[in-house]
């Protein structure tokens, strides 16, 4: 277990912290002078659909349009964008909203486990995963993926991802596949604004709000671990969870990437990420990595354990075993 | 003639913009024409801005298509105009010279067309002041995209600057001050490579896509854009030849096809040598090679399209490497359309899109592009012939002006 990635994370920080207060002073010169004509791109740009309807929703969308790089605000700016978040869902869908800023906690690296002879492919990790992220229903995207595997294969690639019939099927096993949340992710690297990155307690995230949509982390990922909104995602109304992380399951905008955050939102308050709870056979194993009497130490430790596509050298947090 | 001696910048800004503007009849019709295409393609654009890239064909596994095929290819020809700039002023070649600031308006308009193309493929348009240095977050030196935004805005500039001082300067009939634009010349030069190789990175540095993972990409990219670009700047040229009284000299055609056979060929060498790498032992990472050439799990959507780009590079390789030494218009124009094309395809989506197929997870779908798609990049392309048209226009008045005003004399090259 290395623990590189906290004094990584530390200085990647300082790296990026000086020339945080010209870019402010200069964006507020910006702002004052192309106010007027600003006005209108930020309605266009943030909700060319919904025009703000009042002075305070225009004023809190263009709060929003010049806000900072999430990892470069300090708790009370985050606490800020969270508060100014809530606000617009209240004003624009009239949704009460529970969004959360919480930071990851000390000496917590998360890793993941999955057992493939247990898995039965019921895919009620699929199911959870969906509802408890809001993922779009109408491009039906899906964050895990599930691939009913022929014996004497243990590459994903080789099985069928899109089976549609009566599980278990005999003589056949289940692989599941999703963001790896990788030590050294490829996708960090390629992303040209440092929208995506990689907190102290290992959990890649991207800032919605500052992604540029150009998708060469998509291109850069060698596990088809991230995904695209392509259109304007939709959730119906009563299904939408509403107890949210900034970093996780909020509201997401047209032409923004997202991906598995080991459910954020839950995981940081100490809960399991939705698929492992939801996984009727206990095929899926999640904890805390610096933790020596957790079972995902435990498993790592005693079974026979290994990593899709080793040979990157991405190093992921997340391991498949076999009982 | 005299008269205009020591006319400032903006005479000579409204002197071109006026020339830029007058001509025959179906010169105007001709911009009139890119004017509705670009029209056109800007309507289409505000239905993507609307509703979101769900108007193309792209996916989440086939997440890069048309737009960024052309700009890749693009690239290529914005930097072929190098292979005029090292002859006209490293080797002093006085026909290269003659002819050098077509190639440098090529290189502006194929720039254009560049940064255009990556900016109707962003999710977030409006955000894309998150990339500008000191005002967003820029992740430089990691990631490449960052360097390809360095050297392609600082080529254009490059390509904008320097010919603009030197047509400034014969615009009020001077000899251009050697030292205050040659040292930019030179880093031109290099940068032109530097333009071509950085967009390679872009595909080469990607472990996750074996396609492109392969050292062999950033030559062959030079290479073939060394083949399309001086095609693209021969085609310009038979243009003006035909429609102008601007005076070229026909050497010029037999050096730029010597440009183009040597480096066509070297361009078939290389994918000679890929073909046989991905084939002659055939492993996992051939599926791209696969789906590309023959297709696969039956989905074949890029097979007529590769093997017509092969067909059209053999055939205008051919074609200018065993031509008749006349150099007629019309047939070098067939060569070199037929070479441009083929590179294009072959370039273009033909590079871009089997990267993605089969997806890191072994899924193989087919892309096309959408009507949107297509109208877009026509939209852009008409964007670039637009502006190569306006600033060679005035570009070519100008150097003539300046040869007949020093006729007679010996004109020394800089």
């Amino acid at each position: 277990m290395t623990t590189r990635h906290n004094e990584e994370d530390q200085m990647n920080k300082e790296d990026i912290l000086p020339g945080k207060s010209s870019r402010r002073s200069f964006l507020k010169g910006l702002a004052i002078t192309a106010a007027a004509s600003s006005a209108a791109l930020v309605t266009g740009g943030c909700a060319l659909d919904s025009l703000p309807q009042s002075k305070e929703e225009l004023g809190l969308k263009w709060q929003e349009y010049f806000q900072d790089n999430y990892r470069l605000m300090t708790q009370a700016e985050k606490d800020q964008t969270v508060e100014r978040l809530t606000r617009l869902a209240k004003l624009e869908d009239n949704r009460d909203l529970n969004i959360s800023s919480q930071g990851p906690r000390e000496q917590v690296l998360f890793g993941y486990a999955f057992n493939i002879s247990r898995c039965e492919g019921f895919m009620d990790c699929v199911e959870a995963c969906v509802q408890e992220n809001n993922l779009d229903r109408q491009a039906k995207t899906q964050y895990i993926r599930i691939f009913e595997m022929e014996p004497g294969k243990l590459d994903p690639s080789t099985g069928d991802g899109s089976y549609f019939h009566e599980v278990p099927v005999a003589d056949k096993f289940y692989m599941g596949v999703q963001c790896f949340h990788c030590e050294n992710a490829p996708c960090i690297k390629a992303c040209p604004v440092k929208a995506t990155w990689r907190e102290p307690d290992g959990i890649v995230v991207v800032d919605y709000n500052w992604c540029i949509g150009c998708r060469y982390c998509m291109a850069a990922c060698p596990y088809y671990g991230r995904r695209f909104n392509w259109g304007k995602p939709v959730v119906p109304e009563d299904e939408i969870t509403r107890r949210q992380h900034y970093l996780g399951n909020r509201k997401r905008m047209k032409g923004v990437m997202e991906k598995c955050t080991f459910c954020i939102q839950r995981t940081r308050q100490g809960k399991l990420p939705a698929c492992v709870e939801a996984c009727p056979t206990g095929s899926r194993v999640f904890g805390n990595l610096l933790d020596p009497d957790s079972e995902i130490r435990f498993v790592l430790k005693n079974k026979k354990v290994f990593r899709y596509k080793e040979e990157l050298g991405t190093d992921p947090k997340f391991w498949y075993f076999i009982d | 003639m005299n008269n205009s001696s020591g006319k400032g910048l903006a005479a000579f800004m409204a002197d071109c913009s006026r020339w830029a503007f007058t001509g025959s009849t179906s010169y105007k019709i001709f911009l009139l024409v890119l004017v509705a295409i670009i029209g056109t393609g800007l309507w289409t654009y505000s239905h993507q801005f609307r509703d979101g890239l769900i108007v193309t064909g792209m996916s989440d596994i086939v997440s890069w298509g048309l737009y960024i095929s052309n700009f890749t290819f693009f690239v290529g020809v914005a930097a072929a105009a190098v292979m005029l700039i090292l002859p006209a002023y490293v080797f002093k070649d006085a026909d290269f010279h003659e002819v050098v600031i077509i190639g440098e308006g090529v290189a502006v308009g194929a720039l254009v067309m560049c940064l255009l193309f990556i900016t109707v493929d962003m999710g977030g348009p409006l955000r894309l002041w998150h990339i500008i240095p000191g005002l967003g977050l820029f992740n430089w030196p990691s990631s490449i995209l960052t360097w390809d935004v360095l050297v392609l805005n600082g080529y254009l500039a490059l390509n904008v600057l320097v010919p603009l001082y030197i047509l400034y300067c014969h615009y009020n009939n001077r000899k251009p001050v050697g030292w205050r634009y040659r040292p930019f010349i030179f880093l031109s030069i290099f940068w032109a490579v530097s333009i071509h190789m950085v967009t390679a990175f872009l595909y080469e540095g990607l472990p996750a896509r074996p396609f492109w993972n392969n050292p062999l990409l950033g030559p062959r990219f030079l290479a073939s854009a060394f083949a399309a670009g001086p095609a693209v700047i021969m085609m310009v040229i038979i243009i003006i030849k035909e429609n102008t009284t601007f005076a070229i000299d026909p050497i010029i055609f037999k050096k730029l096809k010597r440009i183009i056979i040597v480096s066509a060929v070297i361009n078939l060498l290389m994918l000679f040598s890929e073909i046989f790498k991905e084939f002659y032992t055939f492993t996992h990472h051939s599926l791209s090679a696969q789906y590309l050439f023959f297709g696969l799990d039956g989905r074949n959507a890029l097979v007529p399209w590769i093997w017509t780009a092969i067909s059209l590079n053999i055939c205008g390789t051919l074609l200018f490497a065993f031509g008749p030494q006349t150099y007629k218009p019309r047939y070098l124009m067939a060569a070199a359309i037929a070479l441009f094309t083929g590179i294009w395809i072959e370039k273009g989506f033909g590079l871009i899109v089997p990267g993605f197929i089969p997806s890191p997870l072994g899924e193989v779908v087919d892309y096309s592009a959408s009507g949107i798609e297509i109208l877009i990049t026509l939209g852009i392309m008409a964007t670039g012939i637009l502006i190569v048209t306006l600033l060679l226009k005035p570009a070519l008045q100008i150097l003539t002006r300046f040869k007949e005003f020093n006729k007679g004399k010996a004109i020394e090259y800089p």
